[in-house]
Formats: structure tokens, C-alpha cells, sequence
């Protein structure tokens, strides 16, 4: 399993001070920890970038890479900000990754950058016309941009297929549509396709308390479906691989020692594959 | 080999809920199977349609609706006395819009006498309503349940930022409660849980999930109305298992298709028409999408509603 540090995001009012003064403290010290927890491949997420985005994302590769041997995720909506990352970043380290293309036509000169730097890149299953219903029509995206990458002369071992988690706050059925996605994306390809989540979004909107919960156990359940990487915490997902024999324990049905436990994660399983309506109390009933 | 039709079986119950007192007492809920599904179970209780007054004269009704009601709409307790005795309403549901602060600003005191008054008046059920503004409807309505203690009313509606209070009152007061929440069945579960976290039954509450009119994001709330009945049956939760309220009047008559003249549109077809249609037509949806309870305002419309339920029942 790949974790992607997803804590060097512009939307963390820290890192985005940090980005604007161009201190590289702080992002360092992220960064690092982020290594230290278990990450292999540290995300950095500009946002749009639309002014400055080329040296901005410039200075965070390598302010990163100053301080951790691993390469990173450049995450952004401005293709040459992605470009001006490429061009610096170290490789000894891993080849970079890209987030994201997709198949909006607007997307596919990632492909190209893709292509030119040799690098993995992330294909998120939407198209131009909002977002998919279910795993099939998911599935359907993934092909063109699996059609589309081969065109382009990315190889298909780096490409990451994304099914685009979405909240489980507001839009519950899509939680184990995600799952049975990452089970088809695999199918796909032989040797099977990798696959990639952005994680936290499935309990954003959810009260602080109950997104570790959340977040832990549909990890564990993507796992299981054969998952090969998410950007996440990477600490929360060293905890939730610590609970994994006791939560496969309770998914095959068996007693554990925890009642209470035990009881968050059935709760969990069950508001995850749809059969209990999502409520920020569910945990309590 | 003889043809058996397939019926679907549910794990779940809508629960039973019973308003008013003695004879006048009226029952909804009850079934376990979808709206009307009766050959597919029980279907103990028919919809209730409850007519709706107001605390202050309805000047801000189109005149289509507000003509039935003209020699008696100045008083409340006439208005209530004309329903339960001309319409023979099985239950009135009691606005109290003038308590808005930026309407009459009715004080609490104003709204328990007006509550007093229609309570001695009639027999039928009472539904007692605040005026949608969550801070005075606090104080409204602990006021009006207190007046109107064990005369097992609807108190209404509670809402995320004031449901501790309303709840609290219609608790100590032996009345039921409507639980508004706006068009997301999860936050609508989740206040139904917050609510009977506070000790309050939740066999007692009335889940509105919000109207709205045809035409106006009708398909919203009967796809959150269905979705709330969904759960209830094929997923036994407790906490959806609540009486659905179509608060139907107050959606419909505000709407330009209900009040535009036909002077101006003619191709809309005749003005009164038009608007008692408007008004039938989405109660009818929201019957089927699963409301137990619906408030509304034009007779005809009401006619037509109870036409439709005889049908369908």
C-alpha cells in the first residue's frame, strides 16, 4: 500500500501561509513527518495556481525534496505549474506523480507532460459532464483514459485510476460504488491496473470526532478490494493498518475482545456499504 | 398455472400516531408497505388532510384562496369553527405568523390567547405552528404548549437551531412534534436522533422533511419523502419510521402559477382553477411519495385530495 501525504494541501490555512511567504519551515517539517509516518510519495497540492503557479510549485519540490528522499505528488489544475515542477524534480527518489488527468478534454495535456517526463499520473473516472452514477459508468471512463494514455504513449503500469470518493454525508450510495469501482479497475488490465483514492473526502462534512473512524475503516474495506494506494494521513492509515486483524475479524462474522470497538466498526461497515442512512450520530444508535 | 402477483414484504413499520382527544381523535401511520401498497400489508390508517388558519387575516393569500374563507378569516376562532364545521376538517393546523418579527410581531401572550380561544372552540385536533422564525418560535411556542397542555396537539416545527427548546415543551406538555429539517434525509435522521437523545419519544414525532411546490423542486422532497420511507421499511431504522407532513398551503399559494391572472396569461388557463389544481396536484405527489400528514388550504383542493384518497385506499 502507497500512501500519499496529503497534508502539504493549500486549503491548510498553515501551508498556505507557508506557500504565500515562501517559508519553507513549515512545509519541511510537514513534509518530514509525513515521511516519518509512512508515506512514500508527499503531495503537494497548489490548488488552481492560475498566477505564479510554475514557481510555486517549483519551490515546492524542492523544498520537499531538500529534506525527504521521496518523490512527489504534483497536484494541481495548471498543467505548466505541473510542468515546472517535473523539471526539477529529483527522480532518484521515485518518478513523479500527477494530479490529475481525466477524461475532459482539458485534461489529456497531462498526458502529454505524462508522456515527455516519464512519469505516473493519476486518471480520475469523471468526464466533462459531471459526476459518474455509478462503477460501471466509472469504469466505462476508465477505459478511454486507459485508451487514451496508450495514444498518448503513457504505459499503463503508470496510471493510477481514481473513482473520486465522494462524502458519505451527502452522497452515501456512492460509498460502496467506490469499492466495487476499485474491484473493476483491476479486471481492466493484466497485469491489474493500480488504483488511487483521495480518502479524507469521504467523511468531509462529517463532525471532527467520527472522520478517523470513517476514514480508517473504508480504507481498510478499499484494501481488502485490493486498493494499491490513497492520498491520506499517513498516520491515521498507520493506525488503521494496526486495527486491520480486528476489523477483518469482524467482517468474517467473529466476536472480538472490544465490544466497543467491535461496534464502531460493524456501524461503520454498515453505513459505508449502505444498509444503515448516513446520520452524523450513527455511531450512537 | 394460475398467475400470483409478486408482493414485496418489509422489515419495518411506520409508527402510529394519534392527535386530539375522545371521539375527535384522529390516527395516521401504521402500515408496514409503501404509500396505499394495501394488498402488500397493513394499511391501519388513511392519510389526514388538517386545514389551514391563521393567527392574523390572511391578506397575503391570493384571492383564489382567501375567497372561501372571507366571512370568517378575521378571527381565528370563527376561521377554526367554519373548518371543523362547514368543511368537517378532521384536524386544523393553527399558523401563528403574526408572531413573526417582521410581520404583526405577535407576542407569546397574544399567541396563547389565540390558542386558548380556537381550543375551547372546536373538538377537532389541533396542529399549532410558529411562524418559521427559529428564535421567536422558541418562546411562541414553549408559551402555546403549555396553554394548550394535554390536548395532544402538533407542536411546530423544530429545527436544528431551536428543536432543545420546542421539543422540551412539547414534551412537558403531552404533545407531539414536527421535525423540519431542509431537504437532506441526513440531516432529517439526524434530528430525529438529537431529538429522542433528549428523552423526547420518538413514536412522537412527525418528520417534514420541507415542501415544496410543483414546479418549484417538488421532485426534492418526494424523492427525500421516499427515500425516508425506503429506509424505514426495507432497513428497519427506528429513527425514519416517523409520520411524514406534507406542509402543502404555505409552499402552493406563493407560487406565481397560483396567483398570476389570466388577464396576463391567458394561456395559463383560468386563474382559480389553476390554482386549486396546483395545490391538489402536489399533495397527490407527496401522498404517494409517503406523507401521512398533509396541511393545506383551499377546500376544493381538500375535496379533491379526500376524492383521490377514497380511490385510493
Amino acid at each position: 500500500m502507497l500512501i500519499i501525504g496529503e497534508k502539504l494541501s493549500i486549503i491548510a490555512k498553515r501551508v498556505r501561509e507557508a506557500m504565500m511567504k515562501k517559508d519553507k519551515g513549515p512545509i519541511q517539517e510537514i513534509a518530514v513527518r509525513q515521511w516519518k509516518e509512512g508515506s512514500g510519495i508527499i503531495d503537494a497540492n497548489i490548488g488552481p495556481a492560475e498566477d505564479g503557479g510554475e514557481e510555486l510549485m517549483k519551490w515546492m519540490v524542492t523544498t520537499i525534496q531538500e529534506v525527504v528522499p521521496l518523490p512527489v505528488c504534483l497536484d494541481t489544475t495548471n498543467a505548466s505549474a505541473i510542468e515546472a515542477g517535473l523539471q526539477v524534480h529529483n527522480n532518484e527518489w521515485g518518478s513523479p506523480l500527477i494530479n490529475s488527468t481525466s477524461n475532459d478534454p482539458e485534461r489529456f495535456p497531462i498526458l502529454e507532460l505524462a508522456a515527455k517526463y516519464k512519469c505516473r499520473v493519476i486518471g480520475l473516472t469523471v468526464g466533462k459532464g459531471g459526476l459518474p452514477a455509478d462503477a460501471e459508468e466509472r469504469a466505462g471512463i476508465a477505459a478511454e483514459i486507459m485508451a487514451r494514455a496508450m495514444e498518448y504513449g503513457v504505459p499503463l503500469e503508470d496510471i493510477y485510476l481514481d473513482p473520486l470518493v465522494l462524502q458519505i454525508a451527502t452522497s452515501q450510495d456512492h460509498a460502496a460504488k467506490v469499492i466495487d469501482a476499485i474491484k473493476m479497475f483491476q479486471e481492466m488490465n493484466d497485469p491489474a491496473m493500480k488504483t488511487v483514492v483521495g480518502l479524507s473526502n469521504i467523511s468531509n462534512g462529517c463532525p471532527r470526532h467520527i472522520r478517523p473512524i470513517l476514514n480508517k475503516y473504508y480504507f481498510l474495506m478499499l484494501m481488502n478490494a485490493g486498493l494499491t494506494s490513497a492520498i491520506a494521513d499517513a498516520h491515521e492509515m498507520a493506525e488503521a493498518l494496526k486495527e486491520k486483524q480486528l476489523f477483518d475479524d469482524v467482517l468474517a462474522g467473529k466476536q472480538i475482545d472490544d465490544a466497543e470497538k467491535m461496534k464502531e466498526i460493524k456501524k461503520t461497515i454498515e453505513v459505508i456499504m449502505g444498509n444503515t442512512l448516513y446520520a452524523h450520530s450513527y455511531l450512537e444508535m | 398455472m394460475a398467475f400470483t402477483a409478486p408482493k414485496e414484504t418489509y422489515s419495518g413499520k411506520v409508527y402510529s400516531v394519534t392527535i386530539g382527544t375522545g371521539d375527535s381523535a384522529v390516527t395516521f401511520g401504521g402500515e408496514n408497505v409503501l404509500p396505499f401498497h394495501a394488498f402488500e400489508g397493513i394499511t391501519p390508517s388513511r392519510p389526514v388532510i388538517a386545514v389551514e388558519i391563521q393567527d392574523v387575516a390572511p391578506a397575503d393569500w391570493p384571492e383564489t384562496v382567501r375567497k372561501p374563507y372571507e366571512a370568517v378569516s378575521n378571527d381565528p376562532v370563527a376561521w377554526a369553527k367554519f373548518c371543523q364545521d362547514e368543511l368537517k376538517a378532521r384536524a386544523v393546523a393553527l399558523r401563528l405568523v403574526g408572531t413573526h418579527p417582521d410581520r404583526e410581531n405577535r407576542s407569546p401572550e397574544d399567541a396563547v390567547r389565540t390558542v386558548r380561544d380556537v381550543l375551547a372552540a372546536i373538538r377537532v385536533p389541533l396542529i399549532i405552528l410558529g411562524s418559521n422564525h427559529a428564535e421567536k418560535d422558541s418562546a411562541v411556542l414553549i408559551a402555546v404548549a403549555e396553554a394548550a397542555k394535554d390536548r395532544n396537539c402538533i407542536i411546530g416545527k423544530a429545527q436544528e437551531a431551536n428543536y432543545k427548546t420546542i421539543a422540551a415543551a412539547a414534551m412537558a406538555n403531552n404533545h407531539k412534534l414536527i421535525a423540519m429539517s431542509e431537504l437532506d434525509i441526513n440531516l432529517s435522521k439526524q434530528l430525529n436522533i438529537l431529538i429522542s437523545q433528549m428523552g423526547f419519544e420518538k413514536e412522537r414525532i412527525i418528520t417534514d422533511p420541507m415542501c415544496s411546490a410543483l414546479g418549484y423542486g417538488l421532485e426534492y422532497t418526494y424523492s427525500v419523502m421516499e427515500r425516508i420511507r425506503l429506509a424505514a421499511l426495507t432497513q428497519n431504522d427506528t429513527t425514519m419510521q416517523q409520520p411524514l407532513l406534507g406542509d402543502v398551503g404555505m409552499y402552493v399559494w406563493k407560487v406565481k402559477e397560483t396567483s398570476a391572472a389570466e388577464a396576463d396569461l391567458p394561456h395559463w388557463g383560468a386563474l382559480e382553477e389553476r390554482g386549486i389544481a396546483w395545490e391538489a396536484e402536489t399533495a397527490s405527489a407527496l401522498l404517494i411519495a409517503g406523507a401521512e400528514l398533509l396541511i393545506m388550504r383551499h377546500p376544493r383542493a381538500i375535496r379533491a385530495v379526500e376524492t383521490l384518497i377514497d380511490e385510493l385506499v
